[in-house]
């Protein structure tokens, strides 16, 4: 068992809390992830190491409530605890020889990006954010990237706080008015990387994407994640639980990917209609 | 007393019953059928059913025991060389093992040494009121990798012989491919949750959620105390057929299917982890877990479930029992042909309709069967012009796996094979000091005993490794 250390609401359906898991704490680097489950016969999902306390042994995490398991896990308490925590998992971050980065998170993906901005940071690098969120009452973490960017700008979809549009706007006006950067790293959902892989394209800036796909196990024994890169003209499988999270966004398959995530679309819905019954009757 | 000529056959649930069922397949003996079988050993003096054991369990010795009415003595001497005797009992292909080598079998049938084992076992697990005793400690300290069969198999024979085991299974649960591999009807968890207790009983740590090579790597092991470190971390890996199609929704490897199912209990009423059931199911592949995938999917509702194997039924690799208790069970096997796309559902005017994505059907070509290759099989050949299609909703990749890199990736002088396996000499050392392997991580996929015969070689390598030091 895995005692929650701390539990902190950021949004009304995202989620803030520190596990006790000393050596996971001690191996995680920015990039890489862990596999939960919250109680006995519960389910197994992936979530992205948000932070790491080697002296505590505490691991951050941060996620969204969007399904049965992640409502679960919403309910528990500080003090609680949960029945499983592996990790880290995935390869971490390449940082190397990377001077200037712009990191664009989008939605819960900014928990994912914030402390591969902070790793960015503390090597030294120029660190430009974008981050984009539906409207203010989603927004997460501004403060955090503040701290860690050289300059952050603030999207919102609907104009509630920030900047007007969609996290592709501000960075298309930078590369076109001939800002390079050694590396994009957009991190969000399906749509917003592929998007922002298709605006940084014809500048011909590297660009590098943080795939999120259903899996089970995360050591590569199943097989669930796997998703296509293009390469060379021929399509290779990789899994993205140890090839990747990471991978180069000119390759990926997006559409093929934000297909698989929909599998269970269906039994996701029922099973978060019934998790949520349970917990009203209760 | 005349000797029956023919093994006693074991009972089993109906097959139009079990279909729709989890529960184990055969029931096993009774007392009396035992007792019957037992009897139809010859107890001869070269005794080849033994060498034909990768575990050298002393089968007459046994046999002899259940003779004399010694139920529990039967026990102990199985379990003198055995860790995992009530799966053995189940899993061992032994018509190619044991009991191929069996006096009786020249003329006759051979011996159910397989029945008679798991026999003795189940009515130990049942009538045993003592636990299994922790030896006195010797002070040195051993790392196992992987909780599946080889490492459990070492973890048991270095924990008799006083050692301190830890093993680290990257799962939630104990038991490796016995618990997300094989199903409940064939194993039942129950029991190889029995045998994990016995080993923890004998001292041994399981500690679950560590991914060696990610959580703690090998060089990590011994900086922390450990003197000598067991690989026994199977062949993850699954294989695609790298096809058209084989990432379309409703492709599953073998090894994501039979884990949502098993170790994730997908079967259940309620599942938490969900599975696509129901409809047409194709398997690809001949192997058991072909025969375990095929079987699953029929059991958890689906309309047709057929096998497509490129070669004919005699090729099959899949245990003769299993193949006939698929065929019982009315699982269809599409022959001599084989997978060249995966179709998919494409909606020309709806690019939202819920079901785009989804598989559809399959392609298929035929094959004849040409000339025998290195391995004395025959060479499947494609039949030009021959292709068509099979309609299906589900679609299990059962093509082999291969060893995981993981550890390899950590492991600085680790050497592997070009297949990724990790190279390892007679008794199990690979090319680090200290560093032994075994099992589907140095041989690729194989079977549960081969598995637990090198669990034993590297315990003995890693014994004798360690009280020479």
């Amino acid at each position: 068992m895995y005692k929650i250390l701390s539990k902190k609401e950021l949004n009304p359906t995202v989620t803030q809390m520190e596990i006790e898991a000393p050596r996971v704490a001690n191996k995680a680097k920015p990039g890489q992830f862990i596999i939960l489950r919250v109680d006995e016969d519960g389910e197994r999902i992936p979530l992205t190491v948000a932070g790491v306390n080697k002296e505590t042994g505490a691991v951050k995490i941060i996620f969204q409530i969007v399904g049965e398991t992640t409502f679960r896990l919403g309910k528990k308490e500080a003090g609680e605890e949960i029945a499983d925590f592996v990790g880290p998992l995935g390869r971490a971050t390449e940082t190397e020889g990377i001077k200037k980065v712009c990191i664009v998170g989008g939605g819960v993906g900014c928990a994912i990006a914030l402390p591969v901005a902070e790793e960015f940071h503390r090597l030294g690098a120029e660190v430009v954010s974008i981050i984009g969120f539906r409207s203010i009452d989603l927004l997460i973490l501004e403060d955090e990237f503040r701290a860690v960017s050289d300059k952050l700008i603030v999207m919102t979809d609907d104009g509630s706080y920030g900047r007007h549009g969609n996290v592709t706007v501000p960075l298309k006006e930078m590369l076109e008015a001939g800002e390079t950067f050694d590396l994009v790293l957009a991190i969000g959902p399906g749509i917003m990387m592929k998007f922002t892989a298709l605006t940084c394209k014809p500048f011909g800036v590297p660009c590098r994407v943080s795939m999120n796909p259903i899996m089970i196990d995360g050591t590569g024994m199943c097989g669930g994640c796997r998703l296509t890169l293009n390469q060379d003209g021929r399509r290779v499988t990789k899994f993205a639980c140890v090839d990747g999270p990471e991978f180069n966004a000119y390759e990926v398959d997006f559409d093929e990917a934000m297909s698989r995530g929909r599998m269970y679309l269906d039994y996701e819905r029922h099973a978060y209609e019934e998790a949520c019954n349970l917990f009203k009757q209760a | 007393m005349a000797l029956n000529p023919k093994k006693h056959e074991m009972p089993t649930q109906a097959p139009e019953v079990r279909a729709h069922n989890f529960k184990e397949v055969a029931l096993g003996y009774t007392r009396q059928l035992a007792d019957e079988e037992a009897a139809r050993c010859l107890n001869c003096k070269n005794k080849p059913c033994v060498a034909g054991c990768p575990v050298n369990i002393d089968i007459p010795g046994f046999i002899t025991k259940i003779k004399e009415g010694d139920l529990e003595g039967a026990y102990q001497v199985i379990n003198k060389t055995s860790s995992l005797p009530a799966v053995c009992g189940r899993v061992c292909p032994q018509e190619t093992q044991c009991e191929s080598k069996c006096t009786m079998g020249v003329r006759f049938e051979p011996v159910g040494i397989g029945r008679l084992e798991r026999y003795v076992a189940d009515w130990h697990n049942e009538n045993a009121k003592e636990a299994a005793k922790a030896p006195a400690s010797n002070g040195h300290r051993v790392a196992i990798v992987g909780s599946g069969p080889s490492g459990l198999t070492c973890a048991g024979d270095l924990a008799k012989k006083g050692y301190k085991v830890s093993v680290f299974e990257a799962l939630h649960k104990a038991g490796g491919v016995l618990v997300y591999g094989i199903p409940e009807f064939r194993l039942p968890k129950a029991i190889v949750a029995k045998e994990v207790e016995t080993l923890k009983e004998l001292g041994v740590d399981v500690e679950t959620n560590v991914v060696i090579g990610r959580t703690l790597t090998i060089d990590e092991l011994f900086e922390q105390g450990f003197e000598a470190v067991f690989i026994g971390s199977g062949a993850g890996l699954p294989n695609f057929l790298n096809i058209p199609g084989e990432s379309l929704k409703g492709v599953y490897s073998a090894n994501e299917f039979l884990t949502r199912s098993n170790l994730m209990k997908a079967y259940e009423a309620d599942p938490r982890t969900p599975i696509m059931k129901g409809g047409k199911v194709i398997v690809v592949g001949g192997g058991n877990v072909a025969m375990d995938a095929a079987r699953t999917a029929l059991r958890l509702g689906a309309e047709e479930v057929s096998i497509v194997y490129r070669r004919s039924m005699e090729e099959l690799p899949a245990r003769r029992e299993e193949v006939e208790h698929a065929v019982e069970e009315g699982i269809v096997f599409r022959l001599l042909q084989n997978p060249v796309e995966i179709l998919g559902f494409k909606n020309p005017d709806n690019p939202r309709d819920e079901r785009n994505g989804f598989v559809r059907g399959m392609r298929v070509i035929k094959m004849e069967l040409g000339e025998p290759d290195e391995k004395g099989r025959r060479r499947p050949i494609e039949i030009p012009g021959s292709e068509y299609e099979i309609e299906a909703d589900t679609v299990v990749i059962a093509i082999g796996t291969s060893p995981n890199p993981l550890i390899k990736d950590t492991t600085e002088g680790l050497e592997v094979n070009r297949h990724g396996g990790i190279v390892i000499n007679e008794e199990g050392l690979t090319s680090r000091e200290a560093v032994f392997a075994g099992g589907d991580a140095v041989t690729g996929a194989a079977t549960v005993i081969s598995a637990m015969g090198a669990g034993k070689v590297a315990a003995a390598a890693i014994d004798k490794y360690l009280s020479e030091k």
